[in-house]
Parts: structure tokens; sequence; C-alpha cells
């Protein structure tokens, strides 16, 4: 199934959940809808399920109306955020409700739906917990049962709402591969919702950033880390370095680093920069404009290394992240001073009233590639 | 297991104070009068108990209390849990005053509300003259029995429900329409056995309340002896004509059922207590 979804716009009590939003889903793809709380995200995976309408826009699923279809018409199969599992229902009673709700003239016979039931609960690793109810399963055995129950009625789309949000960190990576897996080997088109930037950029074929009830971008996760197209993305999406440099010749400077270039041909005074820790060289030679900062504080986290770093020429706060290996080959020590400027930077020209503008937006690159 | 670490004399001596004191008002109020209603009732004995509950105005008593019961609190559960829904699943404007006029018969006196029935359905009421030129009796009659228990007896479905349905959320109705269940299939799949301890709970405080229901009903009855006389209504007849024996008598069946909702209720609380509501005691606060 291809969806096409065009000019959607929703509105509740006071506020835009959705504002002219336009995506398209092909078939067989692992899209992320991620974004901040309020952004829109569940309300746009709302009105793909059929619990929620838009005021205007069309959605159209191999060009017919997706939105004319009632919810129980949709081979949809969702998993929401709390599971929503059925609580007076034993585990088998919950993955067989999709089929014993069916009309009898479609509905399987009851060895068809117990035999579909069973390779449901192994599929999912729960064999042996059938009889149970949901409240006496953990939080990763409720998701897989819910899972389960969604997979039970062969839906072409299945829509999952935070599907991690409620476990803690080490089930959370062992299902997210677990997940990306079931995927490939059901080829389902699948559309998750998340807050999580690291699970969509793990997981997702396609991500579609979302703020405020808009699309900011959608692109491969790879597209959205380096090149990503507005100041939301840069900030939403990993750690990101901010300051703002000032035209001056041909290039925009911050102190001593400069652009060398202007692509605005001098259409505007200042643009605000962002910078990627792993962007920052830190040992930069005599040659290159640079930065004379203080390394105050080494935060190791595993095998990266986040450096807190003091321009003090500029009063300005940076991080930059190295392997832990490379530590001790840089000789880095809280304290001492080092020359640094970056590798790579998405800069926006600010216009007159200091709003950046995301559709002059540009990539620099430092001119040569010096080893850090 | 009661008393892990010594208690000083004088926490226990009011301990002690606080206990006596809370049963001798417990025994004064309640178990007395209620001990009271079945001494009086038997004491002349079993056969003239017997013989005055069997006396046909009684029957017709008991049979009346069972009709507007029967009528008022299926129609109350329909009413009930169509309120909740609305109250639990829908944003809308008046929500609020919805909210207010489900409660107001718990707030208006019962007496006045069965005088808004006269004044709507009497012979001098609003609608009074157009019903009797078509022939048809409402006060003074059954229905506007069966009407004023169903105004007194409207919150209590309604309230046992809300905060339920509040706290349990609509996530599992929209689970059931995307697997594919019709409303109704949502309906009686989910929704329903979700609620259906709190419903029996409501149920049962519905019934016990149309049962014994006094003011409103004594209001719009006319006290036709044999035909528009309850069990609470003849009670008070048969008191007031000195006939103490056959007034306590269907007292005491009133008095029964009371006891037996009492001990439903209980077991309702002790077993399904988390299935019930936030508010109720034993209950998940």
């Amino acid at each position: 199934m291809t969806l096409e979804l065009s000019r959607l716009h929703r509105r509740f009590a006071g506020f835009q959940a959705l504002d002219d939003v336009s995506l398209k889903i092909a078939p067989g793809e692992f899209l992320a809808l991620l974004g901040p709380s309020g952004s829109g995200k569940t309300t746009l995976l709302r009105i793909l399920a059929g619990l929620d309408y838009p005021d205007s826009g069309s959605v159209l699923n191999d060009g017919e109306n997706f939105l004319a279809q009632p919810a129980r018409e949709r081979r949809i199969g969702m998993v929401f955020q709390h599971y929503a599992l059925f609580r007076h229902l034993t585990v088998i009673e919950n993955i067989a409700f999709g089929l014993r709700v069916r009309p009898w003239r479609s509905r399987p016979s009851r060895g068809e739906i117990r035999a579909r039931v069973d390779r449901l609960l192994r599929r999912v690793q729960l064999e042996g917990l059938g009889k149970r109810f949901p409240a006496q399963l953990s939080g990763g055995q409720r998701q897989r049962v819910a899972l389960a129950r969604a997979l039970a009625v062969e839906p072409e789309l299945l829509l999952l709402d935070e599907p991690f949000g409620a476990l803690d960190a080490q089930v959370r990576v062992t299902l997210r591969r677990w997940l990306r897996q079931l995927h490939e080997e059901l080829e389902l088109t699948t559309v998750f919702v998340t807050h999580d930037q690291e699970e969509a950029l793990e997981l997702a074929d396609r991500i579609a950033v979302m703020n405020q009830g808009r699309i900011e971008q959608v692109g491969s996760p790879e597209v959205i880390y380096q090149q990503p197209a507005t100041p939301f993305v840069c900030e939403f999406i990993g750690k990101m370095n901010k300051f703002v440099a000032k035209r001056s010749g041909d290039g925009f400077a911050a102190g001593p680093w400069t652009t060398e270039s202007d692509p605005w041909q001098g259409r505007f005074d200042q643009a605000m920069v962002y910078v990627r820790p792993e962007q920052l060289r830190l040992a930069a030679a005599p040659s290159q404009p640079a930065w004379e900062a203080r390394l105050r504080h080494i935060y190791l986290a595993g095998s990266v290394a986040h450096l807190d770093l003091h321009v003090a020429s500029l009063d300005l706060s940076l991080e930059a992240d190295v392997a832990t290996e490379d530590l001790s080959r840089l000789g880095l020590q809280a304290g001492m001073e080092l020359r640094i400027a970056p590798r790579g930077a998405i800069l926006f020209p600010l216009d007159g009233d200091g709003r950046p503008l995301s559709a002059e937006r540009w990539i620099w690159q430092a001119r040569s590639p010096v080893p850090a | 297991m009661m008393r892990t670490r010594p208690v000083a004399w004088p926490r226990r001596l009011l301990h002690a104070v606080l206990i006596v004191l809370a049963l001798v008002f417990l025994l004064l109020f309640l178990v007395m009068p209620l001990a009271t209603v079945f001494v009086e009732a038997f004491r002349q004995g079993v056969a003239p108990y017997l013989d005055s509950i069997k006396q046909p105005e009684a029957l017709s008593a008991i049979k009346l209390t069972l009709l507007v019961a029967v009528l008022a609190v299926p129609l109350n559960v329909l009413f009930g849990i169509a309120a909740a829904w609305a109250m639990t699943r829908f944003q809308f404007r008046g929500k609020a005053l919805l909210g207010a006029l489900i409660d107001l018969p718990f707030s208006v006196s019962p007496v006045v509300s069965g005088l808004v029935y006269v004044l709507l359905f009497g012979a001098q009421g609003w609608f009074g003259p157009w019903l009797d030129s078509h022939g048809i009796k409402i006060i003074f009659a059954v229905p506007a029995l069966v009407l004023a228990t169903i105004f007194v007896t409207l919150p209590f479905v309604a309230r046992e429900l809300i905060p339920l349905m509040q706290a349990q959320g609509s996530e599992e109705e929209e689970a059931a329409r995307v697997l594919g269940a019709s409303g109704w299939q949502m309906f009686f799949r989910v929704t329903l056995p979700n609620i259906r301890w709190a419903l029996l709970y409501g149920v049962l405080l519905c019934n016990a309340r149309a049962m014994g229901e006094f003011g409103a009903v004594s209001v719009v009855s006319g006290h036709i002896r044999g035909l528009t006389t309850t069990m609470p209504l003849e009670v008070e007849m048969r008191y007031n004509e000195y006939e103490y024996v056959g007034a306590f008598a269907v007292a005491s069946l009133l008095a029964l059922l009371a006891l037996l909702t009492l001990a439903v209720k209980s077991l309702l609380e002790w077993r399904y207590g988390d299935e019930i509501a936030a508010h109720a005691p034993g209950g998940a606060a």
C-alpha cells in the first residue's frame, strides 16, 4: 500500500495539532514520526488508524480515499503507547480478538484461530504464557502481546505509538532490533511515533521530524543527521554547538575563525552556525584560523568522551566529542589550552529581525581536510 | 501481626475509649432501631406477622414496589451507562452542566422532586389538561411512581461508572475498533466487562433506593390503598392507623432488603474493590 497524505490540518481547542502536513509512505518502508510532545505526531498516527479525522486534507491509499474507510476496514495493526491490552481477557483471547469479532463469513474457524494464535505466540516468544492475564506480565511481555494482537489480523500497515516508551533501557534495545527484524520478515509497512531520536535514527528507513504540527524535514537518518534542514532539526537531533557569526570581508566570522566565503553574496549580515561536537577539530594547524580554547572538563561516557571547552575571546562554551581511546593519544587533560576549529557546519542566515531562514541553509565544509 | 510494638497505656486507654464510643453510637443509632423493627414485628408471634404480610394491601404494595424497581432500575442503568459514556469519552460544550444535572437529584429534597411532577402532570399542571383529555393518568397512578423513582435514583449508576471509566480511559476501546470490532462488539466485549462490577454495585445501590424511596413517591402517589401504595407508603399508612405489627412487618421486609444489599455490597467491595471505582472503600485509591 502506498499512502499519500496531503495538506492535512487538524485543530483542537486552541491548538493546531496538524498544520498543512503532506507525506508519502512507500510500501514496505519503516517510517518514524519523530518530534517533541505536542508536535502532532500522535495525531497523525491516529488519523491513519481511523481514530481521528483531519479538518481538511486527504489520505489516499493506492489512489483510493483512505479516510472514507472506517477503522475496522483499513487492515491496520496498531500498538498503543500503553499497549491497551484487554485486561479481562487472557493473552490468547487478546491475540484472537481481531479474528473473533469478524463477521461469521470471513471469520476463520476455531481451529484456525487457535493455530494462528499459537504461531504468533511462538513468533513473539511467549509460548506457555497464553493463559495469563495482562496484569501478570512484565512490560516487555505486554508489548509483545500487543504486537501479536496487532499482527493477528494480518495488517498491511503497522502503526506503533511510542512502542518502547514504557520499557527500561535494556529491554528497549533488544526489542528494537527484534522489531526491525520482524518488519523485514513480514514485509509490512510500519509507521512509528517516537520522541526518542536515537530510536528513530537506529530503526527507521526514513524519518519525518515534526514540530508544532508541521513536518520540518523528511529523509533518511543519515540526511537528517548530517544535513538538517531547519534550526529545529539541528537542535532536536543529536547535539549541536550553536553560535552567531557576523559577515566580515568575504565570509562569516566568529573571532579568528571564518567561513572564507559567502554563498548569499552579501545579502545577510549575520548567520546562526551549528557545529556537531564530533565536527570540532581539536588541534588545528598554526596556519589554520582557529580559536584558543581552554579544556575545562572531560566527561567520560564509555566509548566517547565529551570535552567541555571554553573560548575566552568569545565567551563561548563548546562541546567536542572524541573517542575515549584518542584521549591519551592526543594528550588531553583538563586545564590545557587547545586550538580548535570546526571541520564542518550548518549555517542559517538571520533576517533583519534576527530570525533564521531555513530556505537559505548552507552546509559549510572546511577547505582542506586536516587530520584531527 | 496486629501490634508490632508495645503501646503505652495512655494511648491504649485512648484507643479503648474511642472504640467504646463508636460502638455505643452504632448500637444506639443503627443496631437498636434495626432490632426494634424486628422485635415489634414479631411482638405478637409469628402467625400475626405472617397474616399481616399476607393481607392483600401488603401483597399489592410488595408487587408495586417490585414493579417500580423493575422499571426504574433498568432505565437508570441505560441512562447511567449513556451518561458515563458521554462524560468520559467525549468533549463537548455543557459537559460540566451535565455533570451537575446528574448530581441534581442528590441535592434536591425528594419531596420537591415529587412536587415538580405534580406541577408538570397534575390536573392543574402544565400537561395536565392535555393528558386528561387523552385519558392518560400519570399523577396518583403508577407512571408517576416510576417517574419519581427514576428521578431520585438517577445518579447512582452514573456516579459509580464515571470515575472508573475516567480512570480506565478509552485506549482499550480504540484498540477494539482498530482490530475490527463494531460499536456493539466493542461495547459488549470490552467496555461492559471492564465496568461490570462497578455497574452491579451501582445497580445494587440504585435498587435499594428505588425500593426504599418515600418522599418523592409519597407526593405523587395519592395513597390509594392497593393501587398506588409502595411498601414504604404502606408502612406509614399502617403506622398512622395504629396497626403496629402490620407496619413493622412490612418494615421488616424493607430492613431485610437493606441487610441483603449491605451484604452483597460488602462482598463486591471485598472481592472486586479495585474494579469498582477509585473512590470505593478497598479500591485502589
